[in-house]
């Protein structure tokens, strides 16, 4: 286990050391958009009655940045240390590829939950978000990161450059995220675009999150918990066999 | 007798090009062996393989007995390797960059080996200095250091000494002979044949992903019959008798090939005859770049006979 430990440590070194960046900045853009969306939306949406605009977008944006911050961190590690070369100290090691994959995931649930937590302990400073229950809102934030720094692996693994990393968050990560019910629910779209929003995996984690801070929400939090973590097994799974199969990694 | 390295029917195909085409080999625990060969011939591939960096397209590896595939995690530390490019995490210090790489063996408290490697390899100035800080020659011998954490009974150095100046190179030598009187197996890559020759007991010559060679360095040299004399002489004519033996002509100096040190004397019997006047004369032992040379299917163009 000292190896796993080992490795768990030093991606947590990883985003410490640079925290500026990986953990401030995105605070920051974070009750930036909450700042200007509130200010914009307040009169205009009312999501759930008696809920103001400010209060439902909160746990929105926490979410997202858990999210975003998670796939960054295990993807940005992974290109990192595979163009300048280091990924070798792991691959010499004996480390296998199920410690592997429970570092980088661990790192990243690190990273997204102490984001989360930061931008909700900075908005509890200016409004009044109650939670409905810790335990739906844990959950959520633990499946929610885990996905994503899974999702990361895969996406660290498959990228040869840092352009193609960056597509993949543009235009995977990143409509599937704003395209969630971060800022609206989805009963106030068209029912088209309703029926493709049960088509997103992150709309479940949205929805679940919100469920814990007002215990009202569009799905069951319990089929919506069914669901992630169905996608959190699926992609763990393809994530495990990628490391196995050495692709792109052991050539 | 267990093999610390044991190669069987290693075939790698990456896409149309053959790396390795059924490499065979084994090496005994304790000996200080080299791969030689061109790049491209395979050597980083076969070194990868073993180190499980690289997957065979077919065929087995082992180290110090154990599967590289099947018992990869003890496969992994029986070996240390210090990789070609000079790679490092810009996150961290030397010291912390050791104490990471000792955790993945999972090595707890292993400070005091680790100081000790630093002291070995001269590291200590640069301990606490961040790896970006570090010149060329600093980085390789944090690599070397790397590779050495967990005390891995057989070590592989994939040109360790590519431009790496030559004080550096002789402690890192130096070092890596100790290692090895200690019961250390080390095999090495190197451009550097007289490096090969000076330090290894046994070679393995790779070429387009074969083994045309493997011996002993003395018996791979005294498969080269005889030596060669090199003259310089007044005039500047190789008398007509002993221009059969020429196998060079270059700045003023003629290259005899004899077969063996008794004829010697018939070429100095043939220069008195021509009353050629020698102004210098060598006479050169066969070494291993010339088994090299030979082996990999060079030949030099030879030069014209008369100027």
């Amino acid at each position: 286990m000292t190896g796993f430990f080992t490795l768990l440590h030093k991606e947590l070194l990883r985003f410490w050391k640079v925290g500026l960046q990986t953990l401030f900045a995105p605070m920051l853009s974070t009750l930036l958009y909450l700042l200007i969306f509130s200010h914009v939306l307040e009169e205009h949406v009312q999501a759930y009655p008696g809920v103001t605009y400010i209060a439902f977008l909160v746990p929105g944006l926490v979410m997202m940045a858990m999210l975003q911050n998670a796939f960054a961190n295990s993807s940005s590690s992974l290109i990192q240390s595979k163009i300048s070369g280091n990924f070798v100290f792991v691959l010499l090691s004996p480390l296998s590829y199920q410690e592997i994959f429970l570092a980088y995931v661990l790192a990243s649930v690190a990273r997204g939950l102490a984001v989360g937590a930061g931008v909700y302990l900075v908005t509890l400073g200016f409004f009044e978000i109650p939670v409905s229950s810790f335990l739906w809102v844990f959950v959520f934030a633990l499946m929610g990161s885990a996905l994503l720094g899974a999702l990361g692996i895969i996406a660290g693994i498959w990228a040869e450059k840092f352009d193609q990393l960056a597509a993949f968050q543009n235009f995977v990560i990143l409509p599937l995220t704003f395209l969630s019910g971060v800022f609206y629910t989805i009963h106030s779209l068209p029912p088209f675009w309703q029926g493709l929003s049960h088509l997103n995996p992150f709309f479940y984690m949205i929805d679940g999150f919100r469920y814990g801070f007002f215990s009202v929400s569009d799905i069951s939090p319990y089929v919506s918990l069914g669901i992630v973590a169905t996608c959190f097994l699926a992609v763990s799974w393809l994530t495990l066999q990628m490391l196995k199969a050495g692709y792109k990694i052991r050539h | 007798m267990t093999l610390a390295i044991e190669v069987k029917q290693m075939h790698k195909r990456f896409g149309a090009l053959q790396a390795l085409d059924g490499v065979d080999l084994e090496i005994g625990t304790g000996e200080f062996f080299a791969l030689l060969g061109p790049n491209g011939a395979g050597k980083t591939t076969l070194i990868n393989i073993i180190a499980g960096l690289t997957l065979a397209s077919s065929g087995s590896a082992r180290v110090m007995g154990y599967d590289t595939v099947a018992d990869y995690r003890e496969a992994r530390r029986m070996l240390g390797v210090v990789p070609q490019e000079l790679v490092f995490d810009p996150f961290f210090t030397v010291r912390e960059t050791l104490a990471i790489q000792s955790g993945y063996y999972g090595l707890k408290n292993n400070s005091s080996w680790i100081e000790e490697i630093i002291h070995h390899l001269d590291l200590a100035d640069k301990a606490d200095a961040n790896m970006r800080t570090l010149s060329g020659g600093m980085k390789r011998r944090v690599l070397v250091a790397q590779a050495l954490v967990h005390k891995p009974p057989v070590i592989i150095l994939d040109e360790p000494t590519a431009g790496v100046d030559v004080e550096l190179r002789q402690a890192l030598w130096h070092f890596i002979k100790q290692l090895n009187r200690n019961g250390h197996t080390i095999v090495l890559t190197t451009h550097y044949l007289e490096e090969a020759e000076a330090l290894c007991s046994r070679v393995a010559m790779l070429k387009q992903g074969n083994i045309v060679a493997l011996d002993s360095i003395k018996n791979l040299i005294n498969s080269i019959s005889g030596c060669s004399v090199r003259l310089r002489l007044s005039p500047d004519t190789l008398p007509l008798p002993l221009q059969p033996l020429m196998s060079n002509y270059e700045d003023g100096y003629y290259i005899l090939a004899i077969s063996e040190y008794a004829q010697l004397e018939s070429v100095m019997a043939a220069l008195r005859m021509a009353q050629a006047q020698v102004l210098e004369m060598q006479v050169l032992q066969p070494d291993l770049e010339e088994v090299f040379v030979k082996i990999m299917g060079h030949t030099k163009n030879p030069q014209p006979v008369s100027r």
